[in-house]
């Protein structure tokens, strides 16, 4: 609950002004919280009497917080290979092991997986717990989700990430349910705080407009989903040794009541924007479906491929798979055209760590301009044009 | 089919802004919606009500002005309508939220199938849906975007993955978290603003739920934010300069290495 010394307040009323829930007023000199309070501690910070608190009970930490120790990841494994996250997992894993001085471990589930643990060594993992089953071949929240929990009772590690892809943002929650711990979704930065192992999350909310950063303080593990194409992969080494433990799942663990009966893939999901080192992208600037078309020209002449900002998505003039941003996709390429996109924050959430940013726009304020490397201000149907007769002449 | 749709009151996210000198959010001009997709798993209840028979009853866990959303809810198609608040609730995590839904929907009585949208728009989790489920010990799907048939006890769905979809069976009681493909939600009819108005809802605090004080709030949470901030960009831009040629020329200099 939200306190207010009346002894301290002044009613200078700042507590008013940045609440963002209208849930605390001056009332006769005093400031008074109603109940549409979320206790979001922004008043308490703005308070410069130090009037205002928030009143929490003494927690209780979890009798074996220190026996906890060790990085452990979820390698996703579907369609016989391993995601493109399960790697990213491996770095940013190595960083946080290494620095902690402790193992990191690998948990691999699916079918079919010959060689498998192997890479996830090579790529950093001290240790692997696979369970190669074919009632792992299809992806079932419960028998994953039962595997994973009673390995991590096992071993367990400090801290548990996973991609926030379908799959980890599916069923993590239930594994951090089921051990009554905390768990924060689609991370984009991860560190250990070396004082006393906490595992600071930071994550993008309100669509990208804010960020966060959560802690876990209590239980164990910290839990985190991460969200693809953030993190760096590490170098892979061959000859790094590690261990490979076939787990021995209970029969009983290996029940779903939710059946799949089958996977269909998708033609549109071979677009594949997030791949490329070279990313073309446009926006409202192109006005209509044929503005877009030079999208297209630049992009074939540069041999990269064709990104979208939702203004363009939700015109209809290219589909979904190409959008690129909080709710598309998250990319890095090593160069990223944007073209008559202004740069709202949730785009930008989506490409900002591209290597080199260009933006083309005719306006000087866009927000557009504030990540680009290389800015052009100007109209983009007369430089783009420019730009491909340029380019192809270049390139012979 | 009796069906529990759980709904949340978000802030617009487009327009929340973080004043990066004081690192308060701007309030000016943000609006309180219904969570666009709690109104796809809304609609996607009143459908299977309407092919099925049953109620959908709509609950929101918030503070005392989540009503307006329940009522637009109602407006929509709803039957009922439980509003679960109390000022102990507040600073809840996705683990404490879970607890509390949990506790005020096996307080409201036996359900056979619960829906959530996959995730709000403020803080973007997709974690109440899967944690409530395991809270009641029920199986469930996350990102159905399509219901193909209700036989024998079982929906069967197509869940939306990565690269496709799996098409799965469920067995009710279950729970599912639906995205936005899965249906173009209603307008209100004229006769649901009737009763959206009229409506009593039924509001339940920490004590009617039975909710252990240390189970909720913020004290129940396992998660705390201990920092906001806007985002910051690296920004060391280099604005081109010259007539449109030269702009051109400088830029396909620059841009050597890749091509």
């Amino acid at each position: 609950m939200l306190r207010i010394d009346i002894e301290a307040c002044i009613g200078c009323g700042v507590c008013e002004e940045v609440c963002t829930f209208e849930a605390i007023e001056v009332v006769d000199g005093v400031a008074v919280v109603n109940e549409k309070c979320t206790l979001c501690g922004s008043c308490v910070d703005s308070c410069e009497t130090g009037a205002i608190s928030i009143e929490t009970k003494e927690k209780t930490v979890q009798a074996d917080l220190g026996d906890w120790s060790g990085i452990m990841i979820y390698a996703e494994f579907r369609h016989g290979k391993l995601a493109p996250v399960s790697f990213e997992l491996l770095g940013i894993g190595r960083e946080l092991a290494d620095q902690q001085q402790v193992p990191l471990s690998a948990i691999l589930l699916g079918s079919g997986m010959d060689g498998v643990a192997r890479e996830l060594v090579s790529y950093g993992a001290d240790i692997v717990y696979q369970v190669d089953a074919p009632a792992l071949e299809l992806f079932t929240d419960e028998m994953y989700g039962n595997i994973l929990e009673d390995v991590i009772r096992e071993h367990k590690p400090e801290v548990v990430l996973a991609g926030a892809t379908a799959i980890g943002r599916s069923f993590i929650p239930l594994v951090a349910t089921a051990l009554a711990t905390g768990l924060t979704a689609d991370c984009t930065q991860l560190a250990i705080r070396p004082e006393d192992g906490v595992l600071l999350q930071t994550r993008p909310a309100f669509g990208g407009n804010i960020m966060a950063t959560i802690e876990c303080p209590y239980t164990r593990p910290q839990m985190a989903t991460v969200r693809p194409r953030v993190m760096k992969t590490a170098a892979p080494d061959p000859d790094r040794k590690g261990e490979i433990i076939n787990y021995q799942p209970k029969a009983e663990r290996l029940q779903s009541r939710v059946r799949v009966l089958r996977n269909v893939l998708e033609e549109q999901d071979q677009v594949n924007i997030t791949e490329g080192d070279i990313i073309v992208a446009g926006g409202r600037g192109l006005d209509n479906e044929k503005g877009f078309a030079l999208i297209k020209q630049l992009a074939d002449a540069v041999g990269g491929a064709v990104g979208a900002s939702r203004a363009a998505v939700d015109s209809a003039w290219i589909a979904y798979p190409h959008q690129v941003g909080q709710t598309g996709k998250t990319v890095n390429p090593k160069l990223y055209i944007a073209c008559g996109i202004s740069g709202a924050i949730q785009h930008v959430v989506g490409m900002q760590s591209s290597e080199t940013i260009v933006a083309i726009n005719k306006d000087p304020h866009a927000p557009i301009f504030d990540v680009a490397t290389y800015g052009i201000v100007g109209d983009l149907f007369e430089v783009v044009p420019k730009l491909i007769e340029k380019i192809r002449e270049r390139r012979g | 089919m009796k069906i529990i749709v759980c709904i949340k009151q978000v802030p617009d996210a487009k327009d929340v802004r973080l004043d990066p000198k004081t690192n308060t959010m701007a309030r000016e001009g943000v609006a309180s919606i219904m969570n666009p997709f709690d109104r796809h798993a809304l609609e996607e209840g009143v459908r299977l009500k309407e092919q099925h028979g049953g109620t959908v009853t709509v609950v929101s866990m918030g503070p005392p002005q989540a009503e307006a959303v329940l009522r637009d809810a109602v407006a929509c198609g709803a039957d009922e309508a439980v509003l679960v608040s109390d000022r102990a609730f507040a600073g809840a995590d996705t683990w404490a939220t879970t607890y509390t839904l949990a506790k005020a929907i096996e307080k409201n009585g036996p359900f056979d199938l619960i829906i959530c949208g996959k995730q709000a728009i403020d803080g973007d989790t997709a974690q109440v849906g899967p944690g409530l489920a395991k809270r009641l010990n029920i199986p469930y799907v996350s990102y159905v975007r399509k219901i193909t048939a209700f036989e024998n006890g079982f929906l069967s769905l197509h869940r939306l993955m990565d690269d496709g979809y799996d098409e799965v069976e469920i067995p009710l009681p279950g729970l599912l978290t639906v995205v936005k493909e899965i249906n173009e939600p209603r307008v209100p009819s004229l006769k649901g603003k009737m009763k959206a108005k009229s409506l009593s809802i039924n509001t339940l605090n920490a004590e009617d739920i039975g909710a252990d004080a240390n189970s909720i709030g913020l004290p129940g949470s396992t998660t705390q934010v201990v920092k906001v901030f806007a985002p910051v960009f690296k920004g060391e831009r280099t604005m081109l300069e010259g007539t449109v040629d030269e702009q051109v020329e400088q830029l396909v200099n620059k841009l050597e290495p890749y091509l």
